[in-house]
């Protein structure tokens, strides 16, 4: 009966009276108002259900930058690359990683050139790889935010109990509030509030955010996936507003708690240190990244087989940087739709099937 | 980019094989300048019209839930004559084998095939066999070319879509491509899911009865329903519009394509049908569908809403509204 | 940034479990739950992991207060 109650949240009419409510709100308040969804699950909804459409023209919604494959710099895709290319490795990736340029080449085209990679639903498969192929060296890419970070330290441990000596991780984990304060520090930006991603937030919780609503008097609220999720975690946003009221609220709250998943957060805690990272766009944020712990590093790539690799070249145009600000829609960009686009990507907004870019290429404006 | 090199994205039926195809191919080979735009070329000698079509398949894995390789290369080159609204007749059959490959499961796929040829009533009437060096080819290949002949003067083809018609399908969306990924290496999926590979010439023959009001048949293969769409939104130089609501999905198949990450609109099909229709004839036509055991899940999934634009935008679930693309490059299990 | 998808547990052993959505079957992680779950319950799956456990009760409550909001949207016209 569960799988009924997770329909509702799509259903029309419900969909309809959160937009009628919206408007009511809105209408209470007499500027407009500028919500950033954080996250690229958020950015893909709100294109594919359409959901742009069915706002009142004083509540914008600007796109951040949760899209890991996104912020990923394109360093590290030049080392993934050079990975690919050494002799008995297999790299074993999120599809999403496959096509994303890096200075010269992707992995879509060393695997044409005859690379061995391979995609994985799980990191858990490429234990599964290492173990069927004790010969070759299994190189997994570990990209992500705080959800998927504790599905690479549980494939650590897992890989560790089971004396695996072939599987190595290529880390560059992001982790999401950091960065989200420098964003809502930025005047030109002018975000009013943060619709909070979902399942980064099943596991590090809602409170996670308190800094940004307390200290920073941001409203914040954790929201799902679903149409009406979207629209009432908007509602819940502008009456924060109206009502003068800045704290964290949870609109998922069927699946996200105010203290998350202190088992994945020891698991995180566990194999990774936090660090300071850069992020495509965003530059060297302190304190918003994961390495791999010392204890581990027989794990870690970077470590265990350090790669030389050409000097990165960021494309040139390329507005990336802009739009995972939100400073610009996709289409500002000079080159979006004429020379890049989702098959001939120059940007990695444009690869990832999440990329406000390629969101924006694929169901339109 | 490199641009010397060619991607797998380049065989997905998406965007980048039509750049090959346009950029390349098509130029190089043909100097008619429909060349390549429908399933089947139509040939036109001494009054008489005959279709006539060649496929290849290189499916991995080549034994699937539904169907193996062999089916496969038989129904596909079927419904490319059915789709231009021909009777096949006879198709020729290439088969490249890599050396080590099994004798069994060599003589299972003929099988198949010859049991889909006597289906879809087709004669194998030429051949050729090669093998290659193991690690030259993988396992085996097939090529089948077609010929088929018309029992009526009807012209159909992508490029007479107009404004009105209705857009019907025969029915699920997604199951080929959904059946063949969950036995992919490495996604370790556990789903009741059939390829829906079969022959459309028995259930287009029954459609054409409905005469001059059938407009276009098009089978939705590589790059799914809403490539196929554009495909006809280009070429006859219209604007679609779909229902989200009104798209037939098994339940299975909407469920990988959650866990996975992918939209059953860009998935491949092999016994489905897109047929445009004219208004009046949508009922009925849609009754006909029905019929026929391979329309039992039948739906009217949207119409041609006005001229120009050659594109495709579909109603959402949530009443709001989305322009639909053409698949860009392999759509790719993902994370995030 | 993160897909992940209720899944339904059907069967548990030890730290795996098998879940299914629409029929569709895969075998997943619980090494990463905090909660007790049993055979039957929904979890969100995210790369072979359940990350979280479905609380039906506060599902059913944000559904009413949607509803809600949606007889209010009727009173006020």
């Amino acid at each position: 009966m569960n799988r009924e109650i997770l329909e509702e949240f799509r259903n029309r009419d419900i969909v309809r009276g959160l937009a009628e409510l919206i408007n009511r709100l809105a209408e209470r308040h007499d500027r407009p108002m500028t919500f950033m969804e954080v996250c690229g699950t958020h950015t893909m909804a709100i294109y594919q259900f359409g959901i742009r459409s069915i706002l009142p023209p004083g509540v914008r919604l600007i796109s951040g930058p949760g899209c890991p494959v996104c912020v990923t710099p394109i360093g590290y895709v030049d080392k993934a690359v050079a990975y690919a290319r050494l002799p008995d490795t297999i790299i074993a990736t999120f599809g999403d990683m496959l096509r994303v340029p890096g200075s010269s080449s992707s992995l879509m085209e060393e695997r044409a050139r005859g690379a061995d990679v391979r995609v994985v639903y799980s990191p858990l498969d490429a234990v599964s790889l290492a173990d069927r192929n004790p010969g070759k060296r299994v190189i997994f890419l570990g990209v992500g935010f705080e959800t998927t970070a504790p599905t690479i330290a549980g494939t650590i441990l897992t890989a560790q109990a089971k004396g695996l000596t072939n599987l190595l991780v290529l880390a560059s984990h992001k982790t999401i509030p950091v960065p989200m304060r420098i964003l809502s520090s930025d005047p030109d930006l002018g975000i009013d509030g943060y619709l909070c991603p979902a399942h980064v937030s099943a596991i590090i919780g809602g409170d996670a955010y308190r800094f940004l609503a307390e200290e920073d008097g941001i409203p914040c609220v954790v929201t799902g996936f679903e149409p009406a999720d979207i629209l009432q975690g908007v509602a819940m946003l502008i009456r924060q507003i109206v009502e003068r009221r800045t704290e964290v609220e949870i609109q998922y709250r069927r699946f996200v708690t105010r203290e998350g998943n202190s088992r994945a957060k020891e698991l995180i805690s566990r194999v990774f240190i936090p660090c300071d990272s850069v992020w495509r766009g965003l530059g060297a944020i302190p304190d918003s990244g994961l390495s791999i712990r010392e204890e581990f590093s027989r794990f870690d790539a970077e470590k265990s087989l350090p790669v030389v690799v050409e000097e990165s070249r960021e494309p040139t145009g390329c507005l990336c940087g802009e739009v995972l600000k939100g400073k610009i829609s996709p289409s500002e960009c000079p080159l979006f739709g004429t020379a890049c686009t989702p098959e001939d990507p120059v940007g990695a907004c444009m690869v990832s099937s999440e990329g406000s870019c390629a969101a924006a290429y694929k169901y339109g404006q | 980019m490199d641009t010397d090199l060619i991607l797998l994205g380049h065989g997905s039926g998406g965007r980048l094989s039509h750049q090959l195809l346009e950029e390349l191919i098509i130029p190089t080979l043909s100097g008619i300048p429909t060349a390549g735009q429908n399933d089947s070329a139509v040939l036109e000698h001494d009054g008489r019209r005959l279709a006539f079509t060649t496929d290849s398949y290189v499916v991995d894995p080549i034994f699937f839930p539904g169907g193996n390789i062999g089916d496969l290369a038989v129904n596909g080159t079927v419904n490319d004559l059915a789709m231009v609204g021909a009777e096949p007749i006879a198709i020729s059959v290439g088969i490249i084998l890599e050396e080590g490959f099994s004798r069994s499961e060599l003589r299972a796929i003929l099988e198949t095939m010859r049991k889909a040829a006597d289906l879809a009533g087709v004669s194998i009437v030429a051949g050729d066999t090669k093998v290659v060096p193991r690690g030259k080819a993988d396992r085996i290949f097939i090529n089948t070319s077609g010929i088929g002949i018309f029992r009526h003067d009807l012209r159909i083809g992508g490029a007479n879509a107009r404004v009105g018609d209705r857009i019907l399908i025969n029915g699920t969306i997604g199951d080929h491509g959904i059946a063949v990924m969950a036995k992919r290496e490495g996604l370790e999926l556990e789903a009741d899911i059939r390829s829906d590979c079969a022959p459309l010439n028995g259930i287009v023959a029954e459609l054409l009865a409905e005469g001059e009001s059938i407009r276009v048949l098009r089978d939705p293969t590589r790059g799914g329903v809403a490539t196929t769409l554009k495909e006809i939104a280009i070429q006859s130089d219209v604007t679609i519009t779909l229902d989200e609501t009104a798209l037939p999905l098994k339940g299975a198949v909407r469920g990988v394509c959650a866990v996975l990450g992918l939209d059953p609109l860009y998935v491949a099909n092999e016994g489905k049908v897109l047929v445009f229709v004219s208004p009046d004839a949508a009922e009925r036509t849609l009754a006909r569908m029905r019929m026929h055991p391979l329309g039992k899940d039948a739906a009217i999934i949207g119409e041609v809403t006005s001229e120009g634009g050659g594109r495709v935008r579909m109603e959402t679930i949530t009443g709001g509204m989305r322009t639909v693309e053409m698949l860009a490059g392999e759509q790719l299990p993902r994370i995030c | 940034m993160c897909l992940a998808v209720p899944m339904q547990i059907v069967s548990i052993e030890g730290d795996n479990m098998v879940a299914e959505i629409d029929g569709v079957r895969r075998e997943a992680s619980l090494m990463m739950l905090n909660e007790k779950v049993a055979v039957g319950d929904f979890v969100l799956i995210h790369a072979g992991f359940a990350i979280s456990r479905l609380d039906e009760e506060e599902a059913l409550e944000t559904l009413d207060l949607m509803r809600e909001c949606l007889t209010l949207g009727q009173d006020t016209r």
